[in-house]
């Protein structure tokens, strides 16, 4: 192209950009305030992250591609699974949960394999003849599944997924029965929770010394509900709970426990899925 | 004479066909490579890292590939007009410079829609096939109570598709839009079709910056006046692409209210009104 530019038109041309630029801006702001209320762009692009993903890793987050990019590093990731590489695997999923920190998913699963693989893995690792320092390394695995899903809820405090996760990591790997009893209350205190979470926080509740009687009031509430919520494990507690609790004749419940009783085994379904 | 929308639609058709006719198509045989060569390699992870990916990477390469067919499409739309001499014949008959501008426009937003649809329609279509399969697989594998098979099978389905990655495939064309308007404006004073490639990338990723460099300017704290002078150009001459970046989070799962998506879509076509606006101003009385 030969065709010349009037200065005096191009000066007028970047001055209507200017222009339209300083109209649009309360317009922009408004966007961008909206959007954060609705939890979107809320994911700090700044030089933590250029050091955990490369500059190339950084330019693609930059430009929009934040998602893709924390696809392909999940991927990496799980290669680093097949391997056993946990340490490799932990700055992955870090990475990954920064890029999408509101994609549950990744909060799950990256806990799942530290508290779960990762912890047994230790624990049974050949390399290390020191049983103390083996149960240390299973520990600190555990801590970091913890730390996942911590910061999921944080960054996701609408969803119950996360916080029931919290609950069966709390009972099943740290048998903090306290802790978890708390997570599936708050868990079952969603609106789109499932009902047995409310289940678990009672059964959870019961195992604690001293939180005997919130356990009773929380299953005699669901035992009231009826239908469904009177299984097997539920009756089988308040049983027990009105024994050790010695709630008069007349305020137990009319059905009998069940006779081979299961509870208080694990309840629950195992926390993944599939992999 | 015929009447200016006449005019328009012919520049535009003709604009489309010589597109096509580059074979700018062929890169959906690529797009339909990533999504179904992707799918197929996502078949080892659990169907909820296999959703979650598949939409990341085949939305991903939809912006991708949009945002690159709008630039090179619309930068060399000018430039092959004026060696090949089309425009000289064009512009000596009663069409207004804008009218042509507006007519090679339009051709590049049909290439785009019509781009959109295909990979949208053949992206969904993946998805539906690998819901069907996960669902049929639950089906077979799982022998509980009916309860707990329909709570797996509606985990599932929540898990694959959503209402909200239509509106998320209309925001990524609207972006493409505003790039190609963007592009064309350049294209206006650009040297040649590679100068105004180069341009038209530079202000991609600056677009992407421009929320950034508008934080610093408001924020005025301690900054030289020169800082704040080119902070404040690039916040007020350059696009917030940022604000058209709303799939990462959509894919994730959060929830896109009504509002949100039709302000981010006047923002797009506001802002293509603008550098086409500008586009003319340019081109009104260039020598050619």
């Amino acid at each position: 192209m030969t065709g010349a530019m009037n200065p005096f038109r191009s000066l007028a041309a970047i001055l209507m950009l200017a222009v339209a630029g300083a109209l649009l801006l309360p317009w922009q702001m408004e966007l961008q305030r909206l959007s954060k209320e609705a939890r979107f762009r809320t994911t700090p692009i700044d030089l933590s992250l250029r050091e955990q993903v490369g500059q190339s890793g950084f330019l693609a987050a930059l430009s929009g591609f934040r998602s893709p990019l924390a696809a392909f590093l999940w991927i990496e990731a799980h290669t680093a699974w097949e391997k056993t590489e946990w340490g490799r695997m932990t700055r992955l999923f870090n990475t990954v949960t920064t890029l999408q920190p509101h994609s549950l998913l990744y909060w799950d699963i990256a806990a799942w394999h530290m508290a779960w693989n990762a912890s047994a893995a230790a624990l049974q690792d050949t390399k290390q003849q020191s049983e103390v320092l083996r149960e240390r390394a299973r520990r600190q695995y555990i801590d970091l599944g913890r730390d996942f899903l911590e910061r999921g809820i944080r960054n996701n405090p609408d969803s119950y997924l996360l916080q029931e996760r919290l609950g069966i990591l709390l009972r099943d790997k740290v048998e903090d029965h306290s802790g978890a009893a708390d997570a599936f209350a708050k868990a079952a205190s969603f609106p789109d929770a499932p009902a047995y979470l409310k289940r678990f926080a009672a059964y959870e509740a019961a195992k604690v010394p001293g939180r005997e009687r919130e356990a009773y009031d929380r299953l005699l509430v669901l035992h009231n509900e009826g239908g469904r919520m009177r299984a097997p494990n539920l009756l089988t507690l308040l049983r027990k709970l009105e024994e050790q609790l010695k709630i008069p004749a007349a305020q137990r419940i009319k059905e009998q426990a069940p006779a081979s009783p299961s509870f208080p085994a694990n309840p629950s379904p195992s926390p993944r899925p599939r992999s | 004479m015929t009447a200016a929308p006449t005019r328009i639609i012919a520049i535009g058709r003709n604009t489309f066909t010589e597109l096509v006719r580059q074979k700018v198509f062929y890169f959906l045989l690529l797009f339909a490579l990533i999504v179904i060569g992707n799918s197929a390699f996502l078949a080892k992870f659990s169907f909820q890292e296999e959703f979650q990916m598949l939409k990341d990477v085949a939305l991903g390469a939809m912006s991708v590939f949009l945002s690159l067919l709008a630039i090179l499409a619309t930068a060399m739309l000018l430039p092959r007009d004026l060696e090949d001499r089309t425009i000289f014949t064009i512009l000596s008959k009663p069409v207004p410079r804008h009218e042509y501008l507006l007519g090679k426009l339009l051709g590049v937003v049909i290439l785009l829609a019509l781009s959109t649809i295909v990979m949208g329609a053949l992206f969904l279509g993946v998805l539906f096939l690998r819901e069907q399969a996960a669902l049929m697989e639950t089906q077979r594998s799982l022998s509980g109570s009916p309860q707990e098979l329909a709570t797996a099978l509606d985990a599932i389905r929540k898990g694959a598709f959503s209402w909200d990655l239509i509106p998320a495939m209309a925001i990524l064309l609207v972006k493409a839009i505003l790039l190609s308007s963007l592009t064309l404006l350049i294209s206006t004073f650009a040297t040649s079709g590679i100068f105004a490639i180069l341009v038209a990338t530079s202000a991609y990723f600056i677009g992407h910056l421009q929320v950034t460099a508008r934080e610093y300017w408001m924020s005025g704290v301690g900054i030289h006046w020169w800082t704040r002078i080119f902070t404040a150009l690039v916040a007020l001459i350059f696009p917030d692409l940022q604000a058209f970046n709303l799939t990462d989070d959509i894919v994730a799962g959060t929830a896109l209210p009504m509002s949100l998506f039709w302000q981010t879509m006047g923002l797009g076509g506001v802002y293509t009104a603008v550098y086409f606006a500008v586009a003319c101003f340019l081109f009104q009385n260039r020598e050619l």
